[in-house]
């Protein structure tokens, strides 16, 4: 049977092209828009670490001064150097990282004249085994390096390529300005997207090149980047370990079960309390805990205009969608006639309800395979914007699928109204007035 | 009742459907249209230094920890100053911190009283500028005078520093500090306690800051003169058809006079520009195309609409014009048929044209749209439906009389 409505589609599509190509290209243009962001939407709000992104905490409190103080303001989005201090020794969580994005000098083998610079980050040694961060030979440090102020570093692996050509860079010395590192291991291609564990140095900053204990480039007086906001006086000499009133330390927890999240919150307002009583903190304990994808929101990672996009694009298929509503039920009415003669020599009103419909399930999957079409090439044209995430912009299996899907179940929602307005006709008038 | 309603009352769900993507369309295509317009305001908008003459750089040094270079930075910048002016092509050299629409600037508080902590006006843009700086970057003053040679001091923002006594302000700047008055010798201060008065000496009309955002706003900034300004950028004044020459040649001459850096950027200005509206370039390309692709489709949807019409009605047309219609008025009929449509979609598009504002309003901070836009979005669809009537409607009159005598 339904190759028999397939063969009356067919016909029936066949009989008028200028209308049928006017309904696909209606379906492929929406979809095609609004697939291109959906994508984009979609590969930007992407869990960057799945399984792990609701066991890892960003904490604040608040040391400011009480000026502008009011029940809701929000703490500084980073830490003082103090408080991140002590918030590691605390050692509340299952593992916590203190750190902060710079910038080193790389001095490559070639010498001093062909120095540049390079991002880097500094941490504490629980960054690599709570980022899950993945290692081509090596290993991070561990927390007696922090302590002993330990000459070592990681590097990315597009580094190790760079200055020695072989990923295997382990054992070897890095200079770094006027210091030596030692090499205790090399990043494989990692390139968490977006960059949410310092959004500080941009949302969709890409991995930095150089790691090195945090510590070790305070002693050393490396340069930091990242946000910092102050709320008194910098130091004269610049020395941000001394810094009370500015917070510029990126720090996070993890936090394995709901008990530990619990816990953890008191023990972010009792440490307030007590600082408050040492006089370090003058507010009432003013503290926040966001996971993964909370601080992601916060942070307003996905770009205002991307949302506005996505939204102008649903919009435009909506407009295509009601378009193919008119279209197809005056198509459907025109062929009164034909109908009438099926429904006289016996044809139940569902078996044309079924013929119109696979009818309409075909224009879906021809303005389905246009709108792929259309929508790789709006991602073409997106991944030749000089933005950060342009890189990102990419139709992947499951989005391939949605588009399908999307394109048969909205030309189908589309055809179910005129259809049903086709089958109401009473075929004995229609016959008569022929 | 007219007899145009009365027929369409037999076609109520394909009207309603009509109406409906009118309707749309036309909430859709009067705030694109609007943000378009939005938009390409704010690219037109004048820098206020000399655009296409301009080419800038910014260097940092290594701290390689080798032989000490024993120049101090100041007579390193006087080397590099020096080097610059002499390249072909090259008029003037200045040192700023940025420049317009360059992307960093330094944002502080101003106060209008000494000692009075009310009086802040808060988010003011910091230019710093080397001597030279106004001719050399081609700022205009609308009132005033350029600093004066002993009037360039050392002053660096984040060191504890007395800040120069003089200063150039923008016009906006100084309708914000003094609503009203003249503020040519007025005295401002850049600490709370009001321990440095700052005078104005000049006033320029047009200078954007380096960002343009919510909190800086547009043009709210001030110059103060300094002797060198560390961290910053040189800018070049040059012959406009020598600035590729010249931004390609900056690197090698600058490391030349002191190698252990690197020009971390250098570019020609015009491109600073363009790079900065990019994103505005872009928005407005794809609110274009997805305009247009929308008035295609409801244009595609009315001709569908119509000639399905025509064909349902070629009987009644065909009886109108043996009883004494004439081809101009059945054409009539049709077109007058497509405005009352339209124009039910219009008046409801409107609506939702102004609620879709207010709602993008809340959420996404743009602007207010004017009414006038609407007007806009109406006559955009009008048109369009009577672009799209056109072909159908003609053919409606070229039927002719004997049709009514005919079975169909």
């Amino acid at each position: 049977m339904f190759a028999y409505y397939l063969d009356l589609a067919l016909r029936s599509l066949k009989r008028n092209k200028v209308l049928t190509a006017l309904m696909v290209l209606a379906i492929a243009l929406g979809i095609g828009a609004s697939m291109t962001m959906i994508t984009v939407l979609h590969v930007m709000t992407a869990d960057p670490i799945p399984g792990r992104s609701g066991k890892l905490f960003y904490p604040q409190v608040d040391p400011q001064g009480m000026d502008g103080y009011s029940m809701a303001s929000n703490p500084p989005e980073e830490l003082t150097w103090i408080d991140a201090q002590n918030l590691l020794r605390a050692h509340k969580g299952v593992r916590q990282v203190a750190m902060s994005g710079g910038q080193v000098t790389v001095v490559p083998p070639q010498g001093a004249t062909h120095a540049f610079f390079a991002n880097a980050r500094y941490a504490s040694a629980d960054f690599f085994a709570m980022f899950e961060v993945p290692f081509v030979a090596g290993g991070g440090w561990t927390a007696s390096d922090d302590d002993k102020h330990a000459r070592v570093a990681v590097i990315a692996r597009d580094l190790a390529d760079r200055l020695y050509g072989t990923p295997h860079a382990v054992g070897r010395t890095l200079r770094l300005g006027k210091y030596d590192f030692r090499i205790i291991g090399v990043i494989d291609r990692w390139d968490p997207t977006p960059h949410y564990y310092d959004l500080s140095t941009g949302n969709y900053a890409r991995l930095e090149q150089v790691f090195v204990p945090f510590q070790t480039a305070m002693e050393l007086k490396q340069s930091t980047r990242g946000g910092m906001s102050c709320w008194g006086d910098f130091p004269a000499d610049g020395e941000l370990t001394r810094a009370d009133q500015c917070a510029w330390v990126q720090f996070w927890v993890q936090l394995d079960t709901p008990a530990q999240v619990a816990a953890y919150h008191g023990f972010l307002d009792s440490y307030s309390a007590q600082q408050k009583a040492l006089g370090r903190f003058q507010r009432p304990p003013n503290t926040r805990l966001y996971d993964v994808m909370a601080w992601l929101d916060h942070n307003h990672v996905v770009p205002g205009s991307v949302q506005l996009q996505t939204l102008l694009a649903l919009g435009f298929l909506l407009v295509c969608l009601i378009n193919t509503v008119a279209l197809l039920l005056v198509k459907f009415l025109r062929r009164g006639g034909e109908l009438s003669v099926r429904r006289a020599m016996g044809a139940s009103k569902r078996s044309v309800f079924a013929q119109l419909l696979t009818e309409a399930a075909l224009i879906g999957l021809a303005g389905g395979a246009a709108g792929l079409l259309l929508a790789a090439f709006g991602l073409w044209v997106v991944r030749q914007q000089p933005v950060p995430y342009a890189a990102l912009a990419h139709l992947d299996g499951a989005m391939l699928g949605t588009t399908f899907v999307l394109a048969v179940c909205a030309t189908l929602l589309a055809a179910v109204f005129p259809a049903w307005r086709a089958c109401g006709l009473v075929p004995a008038r229609l016959l008569k007035t022929q | 009742m007219h007899p145009i309603v009365s027929a369409l009352k037999h076609h109520k769900t394909t009207v309603v459907l009509v109406v409906l993507e009118i309707a749309l369309t036309c909430a859709i295509v009067t705030n694109a249209l609007f943000l378009i317009g939005d938009r390409l305001v704010a690219m037109r908008m004048h820098t206020g230094v000399a655009d296409n003459e301009l080419v800038w750089a910014r260097t940092s040094g290594l701290d390689l920890g080798q032989a000490a270079d024993t120049r101090s930075p100041a007579s390193v910048a006087a080397a590099d100053m020096a080097a610059l002016r002499a390249m072909p092509g090259v008029e003037s050299v200045a040192m700023t911190n940025s420049l317009p629409l360059a992307g960093d600037y330094w944002s502080m508080g101003v106060w209008r009283r000494p000692g009075d902590k009310t009086s802040i006006l808060d988010n003011v843009v910091e230019y710093l500028g080397s001597p030279g700086m106004l001719r050399t970057l081609g700022i205009k003053l609308s009132a005033g005078r350029d600093f004066e040679p002993q009037e360039y001091v050392d002053y660096n923002p984040f060191k504890h520093q007395p800040p120069p006594t003089v200063a150039v302000v923008t016009r906006t700047l100084a309708e914000q500090l003094w609503p009203g008055e003249n503020p040519l010798g007025k005295p401002m201060y850049l600490d709370s306690e009001g321990k440095h008065a700052v005078q104005v000496v000049g006033v320029v009309d047009h200078l954007l800051n380096p960002a343009i955002n919510k909190y800086q706003g547009v043009e709210r900034n001030l110059i103060l003169p300094v002797t060198r300004v560390q961290g910053g950028m040189y800018v070049l004044r040059v012959r406009p058809d020598a600035r590729a020459a010249v931004a390609r040649d900056l690197p090698s001459v600058l490391t030349g006079i002191d190698p252990a850096r690197i020009v971390t950027k250098h570019e020609v200005y015009a491109d600073t520009v363009k790079d900065y509206y990019h994103g505005d370039r872009a928005m407005v390309w794809l609110l274009v195309v997805v305009t247009g692709c929308l008035l295609a489709l409801t244009a595609l949807g009315v001709v569908g609409l119509s000639s399905f019409w025509v064909q349902q009605r070629t009987r009644q047309i065909g009886i109108r014009r043996a009883i004494g219609a004439t081809r101009c008025d059945i054409l009539r009929y049709f077109q007058f048929e497509n405005l009352l449509i339209v124009g039910a979609g219009i008046v409801l598009g409107s609506l939702g044209a102004v609620g879709l504002n207010l709602w993008l309003m809340k959420h996404y901070e743009l602007a207010h749209m004017p009414l006038a836009w609407l007007g806009s979005g109406a006559v955009a669809l009008w048109l369009l439906g009577q672009l799209a009537v056109l072909g159908p409607a003609l053919r409606a009159a070229a039927v002719p009389p004997v049709v009514a005598t005919r079975s169909v």
